[in-house]
C-alpha cells in the first residue's frame, strides 16, 4: 500500500507538467469544445493529429495513454457501431454500400462511426493529458477552487468544497491502509472473501464494513477537533502557501488552444462552403 | 505582571451530559496554576479527566452546559460567554494541541503544505509562511521530508509533522494530549526529545497528558489527576516519593524509582533524586563504591 499513487498521474518532465494546472483546466474544456465543434473530414483530421502532437508533448509513454483508452473499447465500438448501421444518407444519388435485408449501409455511416472514434479518442487523450496524467489531484484541487472562486460571490461554498477534496485525497490511503488491516483481522479469525456465491461473498463484506465506517467517523471527529485548533474557521482571511502563478507558457498555450478552435471554424466554414469531404 | 500565572484554573469543574442529561461529572473543583516557561506532565489513569481539561483549555469541547469555575489565559478568561470570534483564535494560537493519533491530525496531502495549515488559518502574508514552515520543520528535524506525502512517514515523523504544524503558529504553550501513546518506542523517544527542546531552547510552557511514568520523570513538574480532582503537584521527585498514593490511583512509580525505594528498605545507601535510569545507575554505582 505504500506504493500506491494517486489517480493516474505520471510524473515526467514536460511542458505540460509545469504548466498552471488553471490554464489545464482552461485547455482541457476548450479542447473539448474544439472536438464537438469539428465538422468535416479535415477538421477532424486536425483533431487527431492534435491529439498525438499532445501525447509527444507530454512525453508519457503510448503505451500508457493507450491503457486508458482499453478501457472504453467497449464505448467506442458500440457508438461507432450504431452509427454504422443508422446513417441514412437521405441526399439525392447517395446509393447504400451494402444492401441486404433490412441493414443498409452508407459511406455516410462509415464516416460517422469515423468521426465520432476520433471524437471520444481526442476528448479521452486531451482531457487525459491536461489533466489527469500531467496534475496531481491537489494541483488540480487548487486550480477548481481559483477557477470556481467567482461562485463564492453567489453563496457557492467553494473553499469547503475544496477543502473537502483535500481532506479526501488525505485519508483515501489511511483508509485504504485501515482496509487492508481490517480484511488481515477477519481473516485470522476466519473470514472468507474469495469462494461462495456473490450473495455469500458480499455478506462476508459486512465485517469489514461496520468496523471501517465506525473508525472513519471517529476520524473525522478527531480531525475536526485537531482543524478547530489549528485555527481553522473556514476560508475567510486564509492565505496560501501555494500560490499559482501563470507564466509566458500558460499564455502561450491558451492563445495556441484559441487558435486551434479558430481553425477548426474556418475548416468547418470554407467545408460547407465548397462542398469538402462528407460534413456531419 | 511577572507573578500573575500563564494560566490560572480556579474551582473548575465539568460534567459530560449523559443519558435523560444528567451530568456525568469528569473534574471537580480543580484549582491549579501554570507558569510560563513551565515543564507539567499531568498523569492520570483512564478516566481521570486530564483530556478533558487540556480540551477546556483550547476551548473544544462540545458542551459547556455544566462547564463551572473559571480559566485564564494570558489574563483573558476562556470560558467567558461574550468571548469574541478572534479571542478564540488567539487563545488557540497561543495554546497549540497535539493528539494522540497523528494520522487523524494532519490535513494536507504534502509535509509542508499540511505544516502551512495553522498559520494559513491564521492569514500570515505568504512570505513570512515560507519561513516560518521552514523554520518549524527545521526546529522538528523534518527538513528533508517538506515534500514527502504525510501517509509514508513513520508513526514518529507523522507526529513531529504534527507538532511542526503548531509551531509555526508560534504558540506560547502547546499541550501534547497522549502525543505518544500510539508510537513504538523509537517514535516516542524521537517526540519526547522534540518536546523537550521546544521547553529548553523555544521557552515554549509544555503540558503534556501522559499514563507513562517515565516520561513524567522527565519534566519540571508533576501534577497527579484521579476521578477528576487533584491529588499531587509537585516536582518528579517529590510526587514518586508519595507511591502509596500513586499505586491507589492506579499509576505505577517508574521503574527506576521503585527499584531505589527497594534499595533503600534494605538499608542500601542509595541517595539523591533517582527518576532516570542515568540517576539510578549511578546512585548505585555510588553505594557500591561506599560499601
Amino acid at each position: 500500500m505504500k506504493g500506491f499513487a494517486f489517480g493516474q498521474y505520471y510524473p515526467a518532465r514536460s511542458v505540460l507538467h509545469r504548466m498552471d494546472p488553471r490554464a489545464k483546466v482552461i485547455c482541457a474544456v476548450a479542447y473539448i469544445v474544439a472536438s464537438f465543434l469539428c465538422k468535416n473530414t479535415f477538421s477532424f483530421l486536425l483533431l487527431l493529429v492534435s491529439a498525438f502532437a499532445l501525447i509527444l508533448i507530454s512525453r508519457i509513454p503510448m503505451k500508457v495513454v493507450l491503457r486508458s483508452i482499453k478501457a472504453l473499447i467497449f464505448i467506442m465500438a458500440f457508438t461507432a457501431v450504431l452509427n454504422i448501421f443508422w446513417i441514412v444518407d437521405t441526399s439525392e444519388g447517395a446509393a447504400p454500400l451494402v444492401d441486404f435485408w433490412v441493414i443498409k449501409i452508407y459511406a455516410k455511416g462509415l464516416y460517422h462511426a469515423a468521426f465520432i472514434l476520433v471524437r471520444i479518442l481526442a476528448m479521452v487523450i486531451g482531457t487525459g493529458l491536461f489533466l489527469t496524467y500531467t496534475t496531481t489531484p491537489i494541483a488540480l484541487t487548487d486550480a477548481l477552487e481559483s477557477l470556481l472562486r467567482p461562485l463564492a460571490k453567489i453563496k457557492v461554498p467553494v473553499h469547503a468544497f475544496a477543502m473537502m477534496m483535500t481532506i479526501a485525497l488525505r485519508f483515501i490511503p489511511t483508509i485504504m491502509e485501515e482496509t487492508e488491516k481490517i480484511m488481515s483481522a477477519q481473516k485470522a479469525r476466519g473470514a472468507d472473501f474469495t469462494t461462495g456465491s456473490l450473495a455469500k461473498r458480499a455478506k462476508a463484506l459486512i465485517p469489514i464494513i461496520v468496523p471501517l465506517f465506525a473508525s472513519a467517523f471517529r476520524r473525522a471527529d478527531e480531525l475536526a477537533t485537531a482543524m478547530e485548533c489549528r485555527c481553522y474557521h473556514g476560508g475567510e482571511g486564509r492565505t496560501k502557501l501555494r500560490v499559482l502563478k501563470y507564466h509566458g507558457r500558460d499564455a502561450f498555450a491558451l492563445i495556441f488552444v484559441a487558435l486551434f478552435i479558430g481553425g477548426i471554424v474556418a475548416i468547418n466554414i470554407f467545408g460547407r462552403k465548397y462542398g469538402w469531404l462528407y460534413t456531419m | 505582571m511577572e507573578n500573575t500565572p500563564f494560566i490560572h484554573v480556579q474551582n473548575l469543574s465539568y460534567s459530560y451530559v449523559g443519558e435523560d442529561d444528567k451530568p456525568i461529572p469528569v473534574l471537580k473543583n480543580l484549582s491549579l496554576d501554570i507558569r510560563e516557561g513551565e515543564y507539567v506532565v499531568i498523569l492520570g489513569h483512564n478516566g481521570s479527566g486530564k483530556s478533558t481539561f487540556a480540551k477546556l483549555l483550547n476551548l473544544v469541547v462540545d458542551d459547556y452546559t455544566f462547564a463551572e469555575g473559571t480559566i485564564t489565559v494570558d489574563g483573558v478568561e476562556v470560558m467567558s460567554p461574550d468571548l469574541t470570534d478572534e479571542e478564540v483564535l488567539n487563545l488557540r494560537k497561543n495554546v497549540g494541541m497535539v493528539f494522540q493519533n497523528p494520522d487523524n491530525q494532519l490535513v494536507a496531502t504534502v509535509v509542508e503544505e499540511d505544516v502551512a495549515f495553522g498559520p494559513e488559518n491564521l492569514g500570515i502574508p505568504q512570505s513570512e509562511l515560507r519561513a516560518r514552515v521552514d523554520e518549524a520543520l527545521a526546529t522538528v528535524g523534518m527538513t528533508d521530508y517538506a515534500h514527502h506525502e504525510p501517509h509514508r512517514l513513520s508513526g514518529g515523523q507523522k507526529q513531529r509533522v504534527a507538532i511542526a504544524g503548531i509551531i509555526a503558529m508560534k504558540p506560547r504553550c502547546m499541550i501534547f494530549d497522549e502525543s505518544t501513546a500510539m508510537l513504538d518506542p523509537v517514535g516516542r523517544r524521537e517526540v519526547l526529545e522534540t518536546i523537550e527542546k521546544l521547553n529548553r531552547e523555544e521557552g515554549i510552557t509544555v503540558i503534556s497528558i501522559t499514563h507513562y511514568m517515565d516520561e513524567a520523570a522527565r519534566a519540571d513538574r508533576v501534577i497527579v489527576l484521579s476521578d477528576g480532582q487533584l491529588v499531587l503537584d509537585g516536582t518528579p521527585g517529590e510526587v514518586f516519593t508519595h507511591s502509596d498514593t500513586l499505586r491507589a490511583v492506579g499509576l505505577d512509580l517508574p521503574q527506576c524509582t521503585a527499584v531505589s525505594q527497594h534499595l533503600i528498605t534494605k538499608n542500601l545507601p542509595v541517595h539523591g533524586e533517582i527518576n532516570t535510569p542515568e540517576q539510578c545507575a549511578e546512585a548505585i554505582l555510588n553505594a557500591w563504591k561506599r560499601m
